[in-house]
């Protein structure tokens, strides 16, 4: 336990206080924003809008990557086709063209989908740094016990500039919450 | 987002309708209450289960018996053969198919329409869209009558420099197919991911916290986690619902690009489609109604969502009907001479009793879901949707064997019949289709527990801290 060490903790990865209900969750969350921390996340067992916003979570990367997925599967497919028709296979039934592209289209409307729903799902998970077979959140008991239930938890990170180890304790536990502890690294 | 709304204002009441969800419950309630079923220690497992999973599972040795005796005896062992190439086989998979489309509707169209309800019973929906797209798959596979080769229908650079015929509809219906079990797949396992991290925190047993653990990739529910999670979920819906009509589509095709009579219609796709959803929301029924009770899910599949699932059958229902009525005009109207006979044929052939049966149990008994009485009787519902699940089948028999077995020329006429080892392979699959349902439903939550809290009144939980 580091819990004498001042200033910006050496072995502490974070202070994480614990709210009855989301709605308080978001008032906190929107409050520790306001004060100026940035390495601040929130933890709640659904997604809560207001605890998004509050931490100013707007843009997501995802659209972005499911948009470039799609293109590729769409383009890829496609290609695919003209390739095989023109140049690897060429077969000439009767003199007819051999890009038929409407009869094209099936495959490849299905690889866009296929590539853009695959991008969405990696890309998530990318995003979100998953997977992570270990982080510091699950060190604390409450956490690991009610994080998936029904606890919601703030937490403001050591790595923040502005993180004093009894400065933020204090700004933490006057939000209300029901808990305040240390999150060990 | 409709079953994704977060908003933490009660919903307005709607005092005409019955709820979603049982009043009482609170965030913890609801997990304590899914979470427990997967959760049961395997020597607690209930005594049904066991005797339903051994029951599932002898059937499936059936199906690895008629399998195992079609790849050392080969296709001759099914009642194919000319002019009817395309037996239980082609029928199955599409049968099977379709049913594995209620479970994209309801998880994806659904949710696009905001229509809350969905919430209870997307995850088993979807589970049983895999399943079913598994068992579908099986057939065209084996059907090849070389299933070993079957990865020659998929483009890859080969030393015989060959590549597939892409304007063929069966090589789209490769694509279309294996590009749903994959999104499906996706589909299914994104939306687990924040359960099995239930799970994980749950578990007692060392073993099954690994194995949650392993596959919740390390979840922890931080907002940032949740902000990417729903626009991806959101994406995958959106993508899933052109895919889930583009599949039924495609599978038409197999029969509408071709010339023979009964199969050349420009409805075929919508038809297909609106008959795959009649018989996917009929299975969803079937599996739902005895599960109900077994699992004790009254508060969270209500009867709410029974009457919902009974009009959304009976409206799919009309549609296949008014494809039947078309059908008939078509071959009337078209003024040709082999569709006017196949139609006659259909209804007063050597196949007559299976039209109509069809007719019976797919325009007939329904027909019973106008009344309030029989949408809210689980028994009824229950009777009413095994109708409707015999009856899709008799349709797509009617629509292949019946058009193959007498087309243009009476010289190369013929009658089908299955053999023993095309019923083996049929209920076989049913056998891997359940034994893969009670495998899920004993080891994954069978209902979204964290869309579940969404759905709880945002005071619920204050209420619980404050006793």
């Amino acid at each position: 336990m580091s819990a004498s060490v001042a200033g910006p903790a050496v072995g502490l990865f974070g202070l994480m206080a614990e709210f009855p209900d989301p709605k308080s969750l978001a008032k906190a969350a929107r409050r520790t924003h306001e004060a100026g921390y940035r390495k601040v996340e929130a933890y709640t067992p659904f997604p809560v809008e207001e605890v998004m916003e509050a931490l100013d979570h707007h843009h997501s990367k995802v659209p972005l990557m499911v948009l470039i997925g799609g293109i590729l599967g769409g383009l890829g497919g496609f290609g695919l086709q003209m390739w095989a028709n023109l140049s690897a296979y060429p077969m000439n039934i009767g003199g007819r063209p051999l890009i038929s592209w409407p009869a094209f289209i099936i495959p490849t409307f299905e690889c866009t989908i296929l590539g853009a729903s695959l991008s969405a799902v990696i890309g998530m998970f990318a995003l979100n740094g998953l997977p992570m077979p270990y982080h510091p959140v699950f060190n604390v008991p409450r956490f690991s016990e009610r994080g998936s239930t029904d606890g919601y938890f703030l937490v403001i990170e050591a790595a923040d500039p502005k993180f004093d180890r009894s400065g933020t304790q204090i700004f933490l536990e006057d939000l209300n919450p029901s808990e305040v502890s240390e999150v060990e690294p | 987002m409709a079953t994704l709304d977060t908003r933490l204002e009660p919903l307005p009441a709607k005092p005409h309708k019955a709820p979603m969800i049982a009043p009482g419950h609170t965030p913890g309630s609801v997990t304590e209450h899914i979470a427990s079923i997967p959760l049961t220690p395997l020597q607690k497992t209930p005594k049904w289960w066991l005797a339903g999973f051994a029951v599932s599972f002898m059937i499936l040795m059936v199906f690895l018996w008629s399998v195992g005796n079609l790849l050392v005896r080969g296709v001759g062992i099914w009642g194919i053969n000319q002019p009817v190439g395309w037996g239980f086989d082609i029928i199955n998979f599409v049968w099977w198919i379709g049913i594995g489309h209620a479970g994209t509707l309801i998880s994806a169209i659904l949710l696009l329409f905001r229509q809350g309800w969905r919430t209870s019973i997307n995850r088993f929906a979807e589970a049983m869209t895999l399943f079913a797209v598994a068992c579908a798959g099986m057939y065209p596979i084996l059907h090849t009558g070389r299933p070993w080769l079957a990865y020659w229908l998929l483009p890859y650079p080969n030393s015989m420099g060959l590549w597939p015929q892409f304007r063929s509809p069966l090589i789209w219906d490769v694509f279309a197919v294996s590009t749903y079990a994959t999104v499906s797949l996706l589909f299914w396992y994104t939306g687990l991911v924040p359960d099995l991290a239930t799970m994980r925190d749950r578990a007692t047993n060392r073993v099954a916290k690994i194995v949650y653990g392993a596959l919740s990739l390390g979840w922890r529910g931080s907002a940032k986690h949740w902000h990417n999670y729903e626009t991806a979920y959101l994406l995958l819906a959106g993508l899933s619902t052109p895919l889930v009509l583009s599949v039924h589509t495609v599978v038409s095709f197999d029969f509408s690009a071709g010339i023979i009579p009964g199969w050349h219609a420009t409805i075929f796709p919508p038809y297909f489609v609106a008959g795959a959803v009649y018989a996917g929301f009929a299975m969803v029924l079937t599996l739902l109604l005895p599960l109900r009770p077994l699992l004790k899910l009254h508060d969270f599949v209500t009867d709410r969502h029974l009457q919902n699932m009974a009009k959304v059958m009976l409206a799919t229902g009309l549609i296949v009907v008014y494809g039947y009525a078309m059908e008939f005009f078509f071959g009337w109207y078209s003024g040709s001479h082999a569709e006017r006979f196949m139609l006659m044929n259909r209804a007063i052939g050597p196949y007559k009793w299976h039209w109509m049966t069809l007719i019976l149990c797919n325009a007939i008994v329904p027909q019973a879901l106008w009344f309030k009485k029989v949408r809210s009787s689980p028994i009824a519902l229950f009777i009413v949707a095994m109708f409707i699940n015999v009856g899709m089948w008799l349709e797509r028999f009617v629509i292949i064997v019946v058009s193959l077995s007498r087309d243009f020329l009476p010289s190369s006429w013929g009658m089908y019949r299955g053999s023993i080892w095309d019923w083996g392979v049929f209920i076989g699959t049913m056998g891997l289709f359940c034994a893969l349902l009670f495998l899920f439903i004993r080891f994954l939550p069978m209902i979204s527990i964290f869309e579940m809290r969404t759905m709880v009144p945002a005071d619920a939980g204050e209420k619980e801290k404050a006793q």
